[in-house]
């Protein structure tokens, strides 16, 4: 079973989220998702300052299998995007949670947090028996 | 239920993401696909090609039978132990299948052909045996590791006798010679220099530790596919098949034409396409972000292409591809990337060799 840090929500479309602190959160895709699609090597980031409402097309994740959009996992701004991953998307497989972050987001309304997946609802969710 | 070659508990040992690839269960990759093609033109890589189908034709009229089978020449092959890359066409003249040929002698040769297309090659050749004096036997005793890079020679040098070494010494492209109980080739699927090591099944998996041992990288699928695309090397099934023409799929240099009194099957039309002009197999490059896949539209002025192989490039850093093309196109075409049409450059098909870019 791949690792799912239990103090991160989650979406069925795979991104992670975490709290940063006044309203900010941090997102990027699982590790599970990241296995999926294999070795990356262009990451699409958001620009800075743009809006996004909770599952809209946000960020693309290029791997040598497939282009895979990411979806805003919460209605919000853009207020940093991740620009080591222009020379070194691999870091999305390598460090799926901690380096290979893809932007943060400030939320118009954290209470769309909740309704986000807990570890092991996401584990449940992936689970494919 | 999966076919599975002889090594299959190697790849399960070593943590290989396994998948399906025409009904063997193979290694896609180990960890990382980019890591191991980086490993094959830097280093050594090696990849289970058992999966693949060796015939040994022999015979009295085993020359005669494969001049006429073959659109490449086999007389040609002077030398014991010579191969050349050929594509074997139908009636229509489409690719059945491409191939390597090893010479052994005027009554021995060894064919190596694709996985994926062994039934309908087996039938093929049997079909056109009709009158000829020949046998045809498929060797599944032999399992085979490709051994590839600019290491690879040395490594695999330490683990071969004073004898097997001395068989292999000097040893020009392109040629296979029986070493001890192995037969190793100068051949491969990936633009480096290295080999192609038929082993007996039994020693298979010993070997392949051994390998290991000498420090070579497993590689999967995954990789294979990358560097034999940088490489301009045509697959099967994908870069052509049965209603493609070689004049159409950049095998137009591996068809010997002389002596004009050489029939072989699907000589007539090829003349043909020859005559009346055919599409081409191009490269292409894209220096911009994405990927060109394959099965994307390519605009060559009012007229169509499309991509039959496309990849990153992991010796380049950006998106390769090969596509078919009217014969018209110039130096750029445009192709249509997630709903933007994105212009890009046109060379021969290859894009690396021995590591470094050819275009």
């Amino acid at each position: 079973m791949s690792n799912i840090p239990s103090e991160l929500r989650y979406a069925t479309s795979h991104e992670w989220v975490r709290n940063e602190g006044d309203g900010v959160y941090t997102v990027g895709i699982s590790e599970h998702a990241q296995e999926l699609l294999g070795d990356m090597v262009f990451v699409e980031v958001p620009e800075v300052d743009e809006s996004f409402g909770a599952g809209d097309e946000i960020a693309v994740v290029e791997s040598v299998k497939a282009a895979s959009d990411v979806y805003a996992p919460i209605t919000g701004s853009v207020v940093e995007v991740n620009e080591q991953l222009e020379d070194s998307p691999e870091l999305v497989n390598s460090d799926p949670y901690g380096d290979g972050w893809i932007f943060k987001i400030k939320a118009d309304d954290e209470s769309e947090v909740a309704g986000l997946l807990d570890a092991e609802g996401y584990a449940n969710s992936i689970d494919e028996d | 239920m999966s076919n599975t070659t002889v090594l299959h508990p190697k790849h399960l040992e070593s943590n290989a993401k396994m998948v399906d690839f025409h009904g063997w269960d193979m290694p896609l990759h180990y960890g990382s696909q980019i890591e191991e093609h980086h490993a094959v033109r830097q280093d050594a890589g090696m990849f289970d090609v058992s999966h693949m189908t060796i015939v040994d034709v022999k015979g009295a009229d085993a020359k005669a039978y494969l001049r006429y089978l073959l659109a490449n020449d086999v007389a040609k092959l002077k030398a014991a132990g010579k191969a050349l890359y050929s594509g074997m066409l139908n009636e229509t003249g489409g690719v059945v299948d491409d191939l390597i040929v090893y010479y052994f002698n005027d009554e021995s040769y060894r064919l190596v052909v694709n996985s994926a297309t062994r039934e309908k090659d087996l039938n093929w050749l049997a079909k056109v045996a009709d009158g000829f004096n020949i046998t045809t036997t498929v060797r599944d005793d032999y399992a085979m590791i490709a051994v590839q890079g600019p290491n690879a020679k040395a490594k695999v040098a330490t683990l071969l006798t004073d004898e097997q070494q001395a068989a292999v010494e000097g040893m020009k492209p392109f040629f296979g010679v029986e070493a001890g109980d192995l037969f190793i080739a100068t051949t491969g699927y990936t633009g480096e220099t290295g080999y192609e090591i038929m082993v007996n099944v039994d020693d298979a998996g010993a070997f392949w530790d051994k390998l290991l041992g000498a420090e070579i990288q497993p590689c999967g699928l995954g990789a294979r596919d990358t560097l034999r695309l940088e490489a301009g090397m045509n697959l099967y099934g994908q870069d052509m098949d049965e209603n493609t023409s070689p004049l159409a799929a950049n095998m137009g240099w591996t068809i010997t034409w002389e002596p004009q009194d050489r029939d072989f099957m699907g000589r007539e039309a090829i003349t043909q396409h020859k005559a009346q002009g055919t599409q081409k197999l191009v490269g292409l490059v894209m220096t911009e972000k994405g990927v060109l896949r394959t099965g994307l539209k390519v605009r060559v002025g009012e007229e169509e292409g499309v991509i039959t192989s496309g990849t990153f490039s992991p010796t380049l850093g950006h998106s390769v591809a090969m596509a078919r093309v009217p014969a018209s196109v110039g130096d750029e075409v445009e192709v249509e990337i997630r709903k933007k049409w994105i212009t890009v450059k046109v060379v021969k098909p290859g894009f690396v060799r021995n590591g470094k870019q050819v275009f």
